[in-house]
């Protein structure tokens, strides 16, 4: 009985140790030596585009789907619920008045506050910045669309198949590049820092940390074109960037080398952390130090006045927005006085949605998501450098830094400040509109009792 | 993209809720998605919290007051329906629908959409806009922009051109009068799109 299967478990242990063999060799040579020398073959350009036909004729099989059986397809906008009237405060309170007559209170002034108030409550500007942005038309994952049912059993099957593809080839996939680059990410900062400081250990430390970055691209199948290279930020200044998720940090470290800041982890992270500033010197808080906003800033400026030092990279918005917009930057890495470097980062949603929502899902979660996703298609342009002027503050540095971004992604530039999605409104934005409307009504009564 | 009739079915007595307010199921299913990201605990309804946490709306000067006339007196959670029902005040009046003498008055009429603007006004409820109710509206809408004896003066101003039974209070049917001639549904309307 038992004779016979011995043959059979030679051949299946043959089987298995052919195919890890060759699986291996597969991830050296088409993901690992490139990644290690930053070429490419081309292969995951191949695979967007088929992706892209493949979406569309998804789409049109639903929209077909939907006619035949003669139900309202549900189209999802992505520019709201409601029409906002784009007038101001002024305009409609003039417009109320009878025709003619001096503005003054009339009751008939609430509508105006009572019907902007109701619209935000129908659909407002800041809660739509961090939701996940919504597709126009459908890219096979179910996570993105609203109510996914059986329409016709091709595209059902197909579904099927991505999933099972998503899963089952690309997934583990992913995640062993992803424990690859890590692991020598680790492992060879380590061995970087062993080296005494000079030219030898920045060069070995850049063609590490690059090496490593660009491993973790693969890993996540990022499809990443770079824009302007020429104005890729230099020693000496601090890039600024617009956040999404955390991939963000990956995105740019693959194709140049920076100064990391932010607060010491614990765990996984906390171990990346010690490696990586063993080989050049990245800029970890303690908690407690982060709120020392002085202690901040001097430790920033001292890293910025040091050339030999890498370029610090700095997401201001200080929290992650979902790529429709940029908010509000924090005016602490404007302060410092040196040149700013900025970059406009803008993710392709019809792929995947990088945007990472913090208070839906945690990031073992969101991680899982990216790597189950067909690819992360972005976009990257490094802007020419911007430096302060004679006769501006801080805020309207960072401001004018924002707008250039927002510009170059094509992202919508607002005011908010991106500390609103967990904190209160101050009290000035209130005051704004009252005075806005205190002008309108008693700063013509002044004028009709001076007459 | 998918079809409507799944999410509609989740939600009860949802034809219902179309007659009474008019809105079409696109619209509802809108609302509806709304209602869930505005519900943020997920629980089913919502309560003055989870409207205060809409940063446009703590802005408005008079946003507490509009929050106030989603709950019912007593209540202190608003379910779906009621959400869309008082939402249903700002659907623009519908000009072709016929006068049928036994059906009750829609949502948005003209005049439904003057008592929802009056009870922000008559916070007590009694029917009646005083003086005092009137200078909190003012001191809402103007903050420290303008001094106590402007605010009075505007507050008196109003009262004597609005009161006709001279009770030094606006009734709603004074209100309505002095407001004959605003285009209120134009004011008052919020234009949904598809």
């Amino acid at each position: 009985m038992e004779s016979y299967l011995f043959p059979f478990d030679s051949l299946i242990c043959m089987l298995l140790g052919i195919s890890f063999t060759v699986w291996f060799t597969l991830l050296l040579v088409f993901i690992i030596v490139p990644a290690i020398f930053g070429v490419s073959f081309g292969i995951r350009r191949l695979y967007m585009k088929s992706l892209i036909k493949l979406f569309e004729w998804a789409t049109l099989r639903m929209e077909r789907g939907a006619k035949e059986k003669n139900q309202h397809l549900y189209k999802p906008y992505s520019n709201g619920i409601i029409a906002k009237e784009p007038a101001s405060l002024e305009q409609e309170i003039q417009e109320m008045r009878r025709g003619g007559a001096e503005p003054e209170f009339d009751m008939s002034d609430i509508f105006y506050f009572c019907r902007r108030g109701v619209e935000s409550i129908v659909d407002d500007e800041v809660t739509k910045r961090f939701t996940a942005e919504e597709l126009e038309s459908w890219n096979l994952l179910t996570r993105s669309n609203y109510n996914f049912h059986h329409i016709s059993t091709r595209l059902t099957v197909l579904w099927g198949v991505g999933v099972l593809i998503r899963y089952g080839f690309l997934l583990p996939l992913r995640v062993t590049l992803a424990f690859t680059g890590v692991g020598l990410l680790v492992v060879l900062t380590s061995i970087v820092g062993l080296f005494p400081n000079g030219r030898m250990k920045n060069y070995l430390s850049d063609k590490v940390h690059l090496m490593c970055y660009r491993i973790c691209v693969r890993a996540l199948t990022a499809i990443i074109t770079y824009h302007d290279s020429e104005n890729k930020p230099k020693n000496g200044g601090i890039c600024v960037a617009n956040h999404t998720s955390p991939i963000d940090v990956i995105i740019l470290a693959s194709d140049g080398c920076y100064a990391m800041v932010g607060q010491v982890h614990g765990g996984l992270m906390g171990v990346i952390q010690r490696a990586m500033v063993k080989a050049c010197p990245h800029i970890w808080f303690e908690r407690s130090e982060v709120k020392d906003r002085h202690l901040v800033a001097k430790r920033l400026s001292d890293h910025v006045a040091d050339t030999t030092k890498l370029p610090i990279l700095i997401f201001p918005e200080g929290t992650c927005i979902n790529n429709t917009s940029v908010m509000m930057f924090k005016k602490g890495s404007f302060e410092i006085g040196c040149t700013v470097y900025p970059v406009a980062i803008k993710y392709d949603p019809r792929f995947g949605d990088a945007f990472w929502n913090s208070s839906k899902f945690g990031m073992v979660n969101y991680l899982l998501h990216m790597m189950s996703s067909w690819a992360i298609v972005c976009s990257v342009w490094y802007l020419p450098p911007m430096s302060r002027m004679e006769e501006e503050d801080a805020v309207q540095f960072a401001n004018r830094v924002k707008a250039a971004i927002a510009r170059k992604g094509g992202l919508a530039d607002l005011l908010w400040d991106g500390g609103l999605k967990r904190g209160k409104v101050k009290e000035v934005f209130k005051e704004e509109q009252q005075k806005l409307y205190s002008k309108v009504l008693v700063g013509s009564s002044e004028d009709r009792s001076r007459s | 993209m998918g079809s409507t009739n799944s999410t509609l079915l989740k939600i009860p007595n949802v034809e219902v809720l179309m007659r009474e307010t008019g809105f079409s199921p696109a619209h509802i299913i809108r609302l509806h998605d709304r209602f869930k990201a505005l519900d943020k605990e997920g629980r089913g309804y919502l309560c003055p919290q989870d409207f205060g946490a809409i940063k446009e709306l703590a802005m408005n000067p008079i946003g507490d007051r509009i929050i106030g006339a989603f709950f019912s007196p007593g209540k202190e959670t608003v379910d779906f329906h009621t959400f869309v029902k008082i939402l249903a005040h700002f659907r623009p009046v519908d000009k072709d629908r016929p006068k049928e003498p036994n059906s009750p008055e829609p949502i948005n009429s003209r005049s439904n959409k003057l008592k929802f603007a009056f009870q922000l006004y008559d916070q007590d409820k009694d029917g009646k806009i005083s003086r005092d109710e009137l200078l909190k509206v003012l001191r809402a809408m103007l903050g420290m922009q303008v001094t106590e004896e402007q605010l009075e003066s505007i507050a008196d101003r109003t009262i004597q051109e609005a009161d006709l039974d001279r009770d030094d209070a606006i009734s709603f049917e004074e209100f309505r009068k002095s407001l004959e001639k605003v285009n209120i549904d134009h004011k008052m309307s919020i234009r949904f799109l598809r």
